[in-house]
């Protein structure tokens, strides 16, 4: 039950989370592409979003930290702290896929429900690159 | 430089639902709303309920925007091909990164995590190389 509840609390942010990201604009690839292109006509609009986002969420993960657990008395999801070569390829490759489409994994997940059909290349591609990872993982440490 | 202000109080208003619901999920249940990491999740390993519940959350969402009649874009932008190549890349990059724009983006920096903060600089110096090259060409700004 106390699972289930928890699970009905997070879908409902994860909703909040997808109006938000349709509402700011995340899920239009022209939008992200005319903020990422600072050469051409600069939109700069999206940089609000992650803007908004971190001063809203900052008190929350701040207080919650101090806190040290969670208000159900559930503990803290503590990710690694290292700054390794995994790391600044992951996110230098995972870039050039923001920027070639304009699409993140939030926004592609959002169209999920709005065209499944138009948007199934990017979330299979999405899945086979994440598994392939694991596999590179797996295989050899950075 | 050309720059095109427009969309900022909605960026900034969607920013802040992104931050609400990033916030409330770690004060709640102590869980970092990393969409890379949950959605790969599904499918690397035995994923948990709330994972689940979140990437339905998300997809709600979107059906709920085109339900809603809100002014959506067409379509994800680019043709299969391109989707699947960039998508691959978003998938490989942010599962050996471990995150993305939501994760490091967002509860990154709100965790104020100075390796969330390398990897946004990461990823947004390689999305902005990116769109500039295809749009622009090495040869220079058109």
């Amino acid at each position: 039950m106390k699972t289930f509840l928890s699970a009905l609390l997070t879908l409902g942010f994860g909703v909040l989370f997808g109006a938000g990201l349709v509402l700011s604009g995340m899920i239009d690839p022209a939008k992200v592409q005319g903020f990422l292109d600072i050469a051409g006509v600069w939109r700069p609009a999206l940089a609000f979003v992650m803007g908004a986002a971190v001063l809203v969420a900052l008190p929350f993960f701040q207080w919650t930290r101090r806190r040290g657990k969670a208000l159900t008395g559930e503990g803290l999801e503590a990710p690694p702290q290292v700054i390794d070569v995994r790391l600044i390829a992951g996110a230098a490759i995972f870039g050039v896929g923001w920027g070639l489409s304009g699409i993140c994994p939030g926004p592609a997940i959002v169209w999920l429900g709005l065209s499944p059909a138009a948007i199934a290349p990017f979330v299979l591609a999405v899945i086979a690159g994440a598994l392939l990872a694991e596999l590179f993982k797996d295989g050899k440490s950075v | 430089m050309v720059i095109d202000t427009s969309g900022i109080a909605t960026a900034a208003a969607g920013g802040a639902l992104i931050g609400l619901a990033a916030g409330g999920l770690y004060l709640t249940s102590g869980r970092i709303a990393g969409i890379s990491g949950i959605f790969g999740d599904l499918f690397t390993r035995r994923p948990a309920l709330w994972k689940v519940a979140f990437v339905i959350g998300l997809i709600l969402a979107g059906l709920a925007a085109r339900l809603g009649g809100v002014g959506i874009p067409n379509g994800p932008g680019t043709g299969p091909a391109l989707l699947a190549i960039a998508g691959l890349l978003v998938g490989f990059g942010t599962r050996l990164g471990n995150g993305c724009t939501s994760g490091h983006g967002v509860c990154g920096l709100a965790r104020l995590s100075v390796r969330s903060l390398a990897a946004v600089a990461v990823f947004m110096i390689s999305a902005a190389v990116t769109v500039y090259i295809v749009r622009h060409g090495l040869g220079g700004v058109k």
